[in-house]
């Protein structure tokens, strides 16, 4: 039982971090909200007038806004297959018996540390060049004529780097949740005389289906504004072909300084972010009364 | 141990992830090796895997070039200022949720999760033109004040966590022995809660380094850290194979080498408690 000292006290040192955190949601989105009604550009500051939602229409009937929530989505939904469909054996794998397990998990967990701009440059230059890239030379060793990535297919060149940066993530966490499965259980079928593969489909598959949803809905907010790893490989480009919505956005507010039209954008993003993190709260919230 | 674990499958697992792992962690072993190559070798066909003349002359250079140690100093001060501060807040206020609940307390940590999901590009435009106006841009202390904000929920969140499982009997024990709150603080809470201390600022201290969407954005040369000065080699112009690769590996050995300490507290972290 707190004592009453205690409860004025926790309530003071509540206040700072919850104070911080209320002025730095409020303040910056009510912001952008204000912005997003007005004919505002930084080049132009004299036409500044209120245009009610003017900026928002423009914004969602952009064929640019269609394209890039298109390349959002392939590359969210695409990255998300790739760390699950090969996150999921990996942490299997490395779940069983083998010799220098330690050093092994090391080598897969290593590219989470990997800030962005070097992964994307390092597979851009190094493995993904055209003529003197790695990639390039295992094709020629194969007799198959080597991809030009950024050029041929730039959307599957990024979602490549930036699923080699979130695999680790997926594996280490669905490893961690198979190291808290129930071993006498699945003893327990064995001695039944359970194949391994029902063994998986009944008990493992189950026993991963929430650190799998987990997996999904954290990468989803991060992958929703993928960035760094654009910004430094193609520019968004060639054409539109690599734009998502955080690069559209930033491109709309730093490079053609339209304040009103990337605030509209930036509000659209915010709405698809809540409605991701309105499930990933509620299960975590649950977890929070266990 | 009654699972019975034949010597062929052990095996069959060793060589099988022993492969992936290997795969994986190829892009960084090949960077780590063309960053001692010439230019030349860099480039050369087919690619010189072991055989190639070693160098440590690219990382000399990229020093006297770009200045390299400016930028890591600034990684260093950015990443580390934003984590301190960042635990300076979190502290007391996961104290207070762990020791003093009220009936709010978990409204109030999803809330403070929920803070963490907004989209950063959702107000860009907003900081961007705040920093202008105030002076900002480019400034180590703006630098250190978003990622310190960007960090908060997470840190709070991951220091509530470890807080929880500090036994309250203990606590009880010292206040029946007329411990006053700052004796319990000093002699039975800190050092319980050190290890969890710990992690926390590791953990966060690799997030701030890899930081690449504030830091890109809002800083261009004097406050640049790391994130920044790498991305200036995506240039066509910068196309330095071997350069690029030394500076890559400066940048991101010491984080990975700390990252490899921290990867248990990693899920904890990053998974806000919903997977242990």
């Amino acid at each position: 039982m707190a004592t009453q000292q205690t409860q004025v006290l926790g309530r003071a040192l509540l206040t700072p971090a919850v104070a911080l955190l209320f002025i730095w949601m409020i303040v910056p989105l009510a912001m952008t909200i204000y912005f997003s009604t007005l004919h505002y550009n930084l080049l132009d500051p004299e036409t500044e007038g209120f245009v009610g939602l003017e900026n928002y229409r423009y914004f969602l009937t952009d064929p640019a806004f269609l394209t890039s929530l298109r390349n959002t989505l392939v590359l969210v939904g695409s990255v998300l297959a790739i760390t699950i469909l090969l996150g999921t054996p990996l942490a299997l794998l490395l779940d069983q018996a083998v010799v220098g397990r330690s050093i092994v998990r090391l080598m897969v967990i290593a590219p989470f540390f990997v800030m962005p701009t070097v992964s994307a440059l390092v597979w851009k230059n190094l493995l993904m060049h055209p003529v003197s890239g790695l990639f390039a030379w295992i094709s020629t060793l194969l007799g198959v004529t080597p991809i030009d990535w950024f050029t041929d297919a730039p959307l599957l060149a990024v979602i490549l780097i930036v699923a080699w940066q979130w695999l680790p993530f997926a594996t280490l966490i669905l490893l961690t949740a198979l190291q808290s499965q129930d071993e006498e259980q699945k003893e327990a079928a064995e001695m039944d005389g359970a194949s391994p593969l029902s063994t998986f489909v009944y008990l493992t598959l189950p026993h991963l289906a929430r650190p799998i949803t987990v997996v999904i809905l954290i990468e989803t907010i991060f992958l929703l504004t993928v960035f760094a790893e654009i910004f430094v490989t193609t520019g968004g480009g060639p054409g539109l072909q690599t734009t998502n919505i955080a690069f559209l956005i930033y491109s709309q507010a730093l490079i053609q300084f339209d304040v009103g039209n990337a605030s509209a954008g930036g509000l659209v993003a915010v709405v698809i972010a809540n409605i991701v993190a309105f499930f990933l709260v509620r299960i975590i919230g649950r977890n929070l009364e266990a | 141990m009654a699972r019975k674990v034949t010597s062929r499958r052990v095996w069959v697992s060793t060589i099988a992830a022993w492969f992936f792992g290997f795969l994986i962690f190829l892009p960084i072993l090949w960077m780590f090796l063309t960053s001692f190559k010439t230019e030349l070798d860099a480039f050369s066909l087919p690619p010189k895997f072991l055989f190639f003349h070693w160098t440590t002359e690219n990382y000399a250079t990229v020093q006297d070039r770009s200045d390299y140690l400016h930028h890591a100093l600034n990684s260093i001060m950015v990443a580390g200022g934003s984590t301190l501060i960042a635990m300076l807040i979190a502290v007391p206020a996961a104290w207070s949720m762990a020791f003093a609940p009220t009936k709010r307390t978990k409204d109030v940590l999803l809330w403070m999760l929920s803070t963490k999901m907004m989209p950063p590009v959702g107000v860009l435009v907003p900081i961007y033109l705040i920093y202008r106006d105030f002076g900002m841009l480019d400034t180590r202390a703006g630098l250190v004040f978003i990622l310190c904000l960007g960090n908060l929920p997470i840190v709070i969140w991951m220091l509530f966590t470890y807080f929880k499982e500090i036994p309250k009997d203990i606590l009880e024990a010292a206040r029946m022995d007329g411990a006053t709150i700052g004796r319990e603080l000093v002699y039975v809470l800190t050092p319980m809660a050190i290890p969890g201390l710990a992690s926390t600022l590791l953990l966060n201290f690799i997030l701030a380094w890899n930081e690449a969407f504030w830091t890109l954005n809002l800083s261009t040369l004097d406050a640049a850290p790391l994130t920044v000065f790498i991305a200036s080699y995506s240039s066509p112009e910068g196309l330095f194979w071997a350069k690029l690769s030394a500076a890559s590996t400066l940048a991101i050995a010491p984080i990975i080498i700390l990252g490899w300490f921290s990867q248990r507290q990693l899920v904890r972290g990053l998974t806000f408690g919903a997977v242990k």
